[in-house]
């Protein structure tokens, strides 16, 4: 037993994104379009902006990882790949591990890198602090995929099963939406919340693996 | 090698020096509360040709899944002795694939150092070697995924309906290919309607 | 006594007997606190007056919420390790009546905040936005056994999807937890003994007892409807072979 199905198996789904949905321009587009309609919405009053700011781009990104994940496996049971990855020997949750940090790289971290620039735009202050909060929306967004990618491989089998996935991940990106939001606010409470932040994404990357392999094979049965 | 609804098993050729690649044990399905089959069985000897009949939802996708550890049997168990090559009624190719890119990302899954160029020529795919996944046609991406047969060279090889969408020359090269298999001591089982051309040794009737 | 859970026919035997059990002791258990928690403790103006009346609902429902959970997790796991049937259709009678008794403690909930803390319902609260999560892990699961196309296929995807909400529910639990809550700090269970007057833990802990009954009685019940339709569903799919 070797890597190469796993190494395969993360070139494949990367291409796939970045031919499929046209890579990140689809969820950037997403993010974007979310970012300038809460203005419209709630009022230009520069206060007020800069402080949903941050909780906007958490929200968008949760929903834009949503937006993404519902094909990932789902093409793969329509066009038989799933089948495939399946026999290859290798560890199914490895597979399904590399295609889900695909599709993040394809499409969270792209997101994760304009929010800078989406922050400006939500009047906060140009300085370093936002590069952190770039790598903390990075961090959380990978949870969001793994957790996703579960409702993902469970609802692969069920036509308009992005809805089906909304449900089941929202109450799995709590802990990540929580200390997420508490690592960016930086009030009370909020000193280990950039290392809760990091804990529970890698604990989703420990778990979530494992259920998506057990309900991918389902989905091929 | 053949017991189908509990019938009495077909006395077959047995070959004494070789043991079976491929054992299954009285296998059991549902479909909702339904009994797609029972009791089947068959064992895969080197240089056999099985053929499953029967008619349009018997279960022979089911029984080849359940073979390649794809579909878990209600009941019974499948002992694989050596690896095995599936062919699908889907192809396994992604949109963005084209059959060079299909084959080569395959190459690397199994470790395989085939030559690709060697085996798009053998499935008379050189013209279309380049093209994306979603402008091939049905018998281009039948070609595409048999290509895969040939990357590497594995005992067992499970195909679901490999005639439908070739051409007669497709036909040809798939007897062909599959007739040198046979003879390298391979073993194969296939569902099919039409078994024109295919060297059965043994038939599985569900 | 055990097997009667392992055996569909030694189950349907002992529920029998045991579901008009239960639902009888609950009835009276849940009669007893509400009369006691209605007309007969003394108010509380503390906790909002005669509002605080609601608790003898409230924290049952709450307590049940999670028990449900667990129970759901619980009857997942064992069909995944050890596939019994029973423990699928356990699970499955679970999952709709632990919502049920969640929605009930959320909407309680709401009823005891308005007066109480001047809002029907606080984000900041750890306790509300647990049980609120807990309600959409429940309906997650129902949506996801609903969408399947077998019975088995459900089984199995809603086994995989009530484990994994069962490791996270701490993770969660805790997230929740760092925002500051409203609630007074835990009454009924410390390391002391129950800081709550005798008065009100009495008929709260048979309330508790007849909502945990009621809750049991009505799981039986499902499940033998589940049975049932289950064993129909073969004979039909025989009768027309």
């Amino acid at each position: 037993m070797s890597a190469a199905p796993i190494l395969a198996a993360f070139r494949q789904a990367f291409a796939e994104a970045w031919a499929g949905g046209a890579g990140a321009l689809l969820p950037l587009g997403f993010l974007g379009g979310t970012a300038v309609l809460v203005p419209l919405g709630i009022g230009s009053d520069t206060d007020t902006l800069s402080a949903v700011g941050p909780g906007i781009i958490w929200v968008s990104l949760a929903l834009s990882s949503l937006v993404t994940l519902e094909r990932i496996f789902q093409a793969d049971v329509e066009d038989g790949t799933l089948d495939l990855w399946l026999q290859t020997g290798a560890p199914m949750a490895g597979i399904a591990a590399a295609k889900t940090l695909a599709h993040w790289l394809a499409a969270g971290l792209p997101l994760a890198l304009a929010s800078p620039l989406l922050a400006l735009m939500f009047q906060a202050q140009a300085s370093l602090e936002l590069l952190v909060h770039l790598g903390l929306y990075a961090l959380g967004g990978l949870a969001f995929f793994f957790w996703g990618g579960v409702g993902a491989a469970l609802s692969a089998t069920v036509r308009r099963g992005g809805l089906l996935i909304s449900i089941i991940a929202l109450p799995l990106y709590v802990p990540t939406a929580i200390f997420g939001a508490l690592a960016m606010t930086g009030g009370i409470g909020s000193d280990g919340a950039p290392m809760l932040l990091a804990a529970s994404t890698l604990f989703a990357c420990a778990v979530a693996p494992y259920a998506m392999a057990a309900a991918l094979r389902l989905a091929a049965d | 090698m053949f017991a189908g609804q509990g019938e009495q098993a077909k006395p077959l050729p047995v070959t004494l020096l070789t043991a079976p690649l491929l054992t299954a044990r009285d296998l059991a399905i549902l479909r909702g509360e339904r009994v797609l089959f029972r009791g089947v069985g068959l064992s895969l000897s080197p240089g056999e040709g099985i053929v499953l009949r029967g008619a349009n939802g018997a279960g022979k996708t089911t029984l080849l899944r359940m073979l390649a550890g794809l579909t878990r049997p209600e009941a019974g168990d499948v002992a694989r002795a050596a690896p095995h090559h599936w062919i699908g009624h889907k192809e396994g190719i992604k949109p963005q694939e084209s059959p060079r890119g299909h084959l080569a990302l395959w190459a690397q899954a199994w470790g395989s150092k085939a030559n690709i160029p060697e085996i798009l020529e053998k499935m008379a795919l050189k013209r279309a070697a380049d093209v994306p996944g979603r402008y091939l046609s049905a018998g281009q991406r039948r070609r595409t995924a048999f290509g895969r047969l040939l990357l590497e060279e594995r005992p067992v090889w499970l195909l679901d309906e490999p005639y439908t969408a070739l051409d007669a020359s497709g036909k040809a090269m798939l007897d062909a290919v599959i007739s040198s298999h046979l003879r390298s001591n391979g073993a194969i089982i296939a569902s099919m309607h039409d078994i024109a051309g295919f060297p059965v040794t043994a038939e599985v009737t569900l | 006594m055990w097997s009667a859970f392992a055996n569909p026919h030694k189950f349907l035997k002992f529920s029998a007997v045991a579901a008009p059990l239960f639902y009888g002791a609950g009835a009276l258990c849940i009669l007893w606190g509400l009369w006691q928690g209605l007309w007969i403790v003394p108010k509380d103006e503390y906790q909002g007056g005669d509002i605080m009346r609601v608790m003898f609902i409230h924290v049952p429902a709450a307590w049940l919420a999670m028990a449900s959970y667990s129970g759901l997790a619980v009857a997942s796991f064992v069909w995944f390790i050890w596939r019994h049937e029973l423990a699928d259709i356990a699970a499955k009678a679970i999952a709709p009546l632990g919502a049920v008794w969640t929605a009930l403690c959320l909407a309680t909930g709401a009823i005891w905040g308005k007066p109480t803390w001047g809002t029907w319902w606080q984000w900041d609260d750890a306790r509300m936005m647990s049980v609120l999560f807990l309600l959409f892990l429940f309906l997650g699961y129902m949506a996801l056994r609903a969408s399947m196309d077998s019975r088995q296929k459900a089984a199995r995807a809603g086994a995989i999807l009530a484990m994994v909400g069962a490791i996270n529910v701490p993770l969660i639990k805790f997230s929740v937890d760092l925002f500051t809550s409203l609630h007074q700090p835990a009454s009924v269970i410390t390391a002391d003994g129950p800081k709550m007057a005798a008065v009100y833990l009495a008929p709260l802990l048979v309330s508790s007892l007849g909502h945990g009954l009621l809750f049991g009685g009505l799981v039986m019940t499902h499940m033998r409807t589940e049975i049932r339709q289950r064993r129909i569903a073969r004979l039909t799919a025989q009768a027309l072979e």
